[in-house]
């Protein structure tokens, strides 16, 4: 019998998203007991989460009624040093990681290069910020520079793997006209390669710039300067106001630069 | 084309005297906003202590190697719960994240004007903030430990994830959801068999991407005292205890390259 012949007369049935039985039962049934052993092992504190309760609604009152004045002085300090390590450590980052994304496209890159390179950016995919910022912090001591540093190395893995995808996926035969025509090899990159990457570049640089951002502000945490430092410490006491004023003008700034790279890269594409 | 002519020698060139000059200023407010920012920060900087840098890298270095294997032993229970703060706050995530992503659709949602730009609000506020940050609040508000973790990583990934969610249901075959309103379905039965069928596989893959980010970022929660891993390394830092630093590090790294890996082998299997 054939497979429509049997289904004649039978009603129809969804078809499973995992079409093999065994796998779904093994995946649902695994899934099942993590979640069992799970629970027996995350303790919750549910008194104390009952207490918190009434902070929390103070906590999200607080962002109707944001304090911007009584730390108006830290908090715009701590913005500066934030925009500033995020702008210096852009700069310095993006232009690392081009000559790297130069050396990790298999296109353009011998192999000796090539491997050097894609393990640089491969370690500094690895380390999370934070990390790489405590270590920094304890070699160089507190302050922006450290922030700065740590910003610089995550932004080379970043933006050098993308960039070398794209280098990786751009179109031959405009370069190989280019190098038909005697160029040296500065100027197969620059006329042959540069321009069918610029608009990528371009877009992940901005986008870069904002994740820079993001990440500046908790840098401070760990001593890296930046707002961070202010916003642990209107934590620290409570002054839920000046927290939720912090975090209001981060996710402003945010936004502005969202947008901004929205409106950059919708005119260079 | 710009073309400068020289003496009757006509010389190609890449821009016109305009492009080059507006490049030109262009350029110049860079370096000079850059040399700022540089400025500032040597101002802050102790360059002493940076000149010393070298000597206490290698310092370090000494002290952290080798790593102390037998702390292993007790790192169990700290990556059992680093585990548990990912997968459980990618989990509570998913929940929340499906239905603000609905609403943000433009083709599924109920109001254009009034509920899409709070869902997009709510996109954008919980993107923006780091989880470090997220747990230092929820830690104010419900004390330390790994259920403050399991819901910074869960707000924090909201965002994320009803970003890409949304942005696949926009993309969704129109024609199959007429098809199945044709039938006569309800709403919700139009969702059921018109919309949730083409974005599973993208909601399975986003899964599976957050978990894998929410792995590293919950490898270090525990630095302000959100439960797992960090707080080993939190506490290691703090008595100088350096050969447990190294091998602490060398487990978190173990952990997001296995997260890494099982992510895209997941992700390839779906795709």
């Amino acid at each position: 019998m054939t497979e429509a012949s049997i289904r004649i007369g039978q009603p129809w049935r969804k078809p499973h998203f995992i079409k093999r039985p065994w796998l779904r039962w093994t995946l649902l049934l695994g899934f099942a007991a993590y979640l069992v052993a799970a629970y027996m092992t995350v303790e919750v504190n549910w008194s104390r989460v009952y207490e918190g309760l009434e902070r929390g609604k103070k906590f999200v009152l607080a962002f109707t009624n944001p304090d911007f004045t009584t730390r108006s002085s830290d908090i715009y300090e701590g913005m500066v040093e934030s925009i500033i390590m995020t702008i210096a450590s852009s700069v310095v980052g993006i232009a690392i990681s081009i000559p790297i994304a130069l050396g990790a496209a298999r296109n353009i890159a011998p192999l000796p290069v090539y491997l050097i390179c894609r393990s640089i950016i491969a370690i500094s995919r690895a380390l999370q910020e934070i990390i790489v910022a405590i270590l920094l912090v304890a070699i160089f001591g507190f302050g922006p520079l450290a922030g700065f540093l740590t910003l610089s190395f995550a932004t080379i893995g970043f933006l050098s793997k993308l960039l070398a995808e794209d280098i990786e996926s751009m179109d031959k035969v405009q370069a190989e006209a280019i190098k038909a025509s005697g160029a040296k090899w500065t100027q197969w990159i620059n006329y042959g390669v540069q321009p069918q990457v610029m608009p990528r570049l371009i877009g992940l640089s901005i986008y870069r710039l904002d994740i820079n951002f993001r990440e500046s502000a908790i840098l401070g945490l760990v001593g890296a300067g930046g707002i961070g430092a202010t916003l642990n410490t209107a934590f620290d006491r409570y002054e839920y106001d000046t927290a939720a004023a912090i975090l209001l003008i981060i996710i402003v700034i945010v936004m502005a630069l969202e947008y901004l790279s929205g409106v950059i890269r919708a005119r260079v594409q | 084309m710009p073309v400068q002519d020289l003496k009757g020698q006509k010389i190609w060139q890449r821009r016109t005297g305009r492009e080059s000059i507006s490049h030109w200023i262009m350029w110049l407010i860079g370096v000079a906003i850059f040399a700022f920012c540089w400025q500032r920060i040597s101002e802050t900087t102790t360059w002493f202590f940076v000149w010393d840098a070298p000597r206490i890298a290698n310092d370090i270095w000494t002290r952290a190697t080798p790593p102390r294997w037998e702390y292993i032993t007790q790192l169990g229970q700290p990556i059992w719960d680093t585990l548990n703060i990912a997968t459980l706050g990618t989990i509570f995530s998913l929940i929340l994240a499906v239905p603000v992503a609905f609403l943000a659709a433009s083709n599924t949602t109920p109001s254009r004007y009034l509920i899409r730009p709070i869902a997009l609000l709510i996109i954008v506020s919980t993107r923006s903030i780091n989880s470090l940050i997220w747990a230092l609040l929820l830690i104010a508000i419900i004390g330390p430990g790994v259920f403050a973790g399991v819901i910074a990583i869960a707000i924090r990934s909201i965002g994320f994830c009803a970003k890409l969610l949304y942005e696949a249901i926009e993309e969704i075959d129109q024609t199959q959801v007429e098809a199945i309103t044709a039938t006569g379905a309800s709403r919700w039965q139009v969702m059921a068999y018109g919309i949730v069928p083409q974005i599973l596989p993208a909601f399975a893959g986003i899964a599976v991407f957050r978990w894998d980010i929410n792995i590293r970022e919950s490898t270090v929660l525990g630095l302000v005292g959100a439960g797992g891993i960090g707080l080993q390394l939190s506490s290691s830092l703090n008595v100088l205890a350096w050969p447990q630093v190294s091998l602490i590090l060398l487990v978190i790294l173990a952990a997001v390259v296995i997260s890494e890996w099982v992510s895209a082998k997941v992700r390839g299997a779906i795709i």
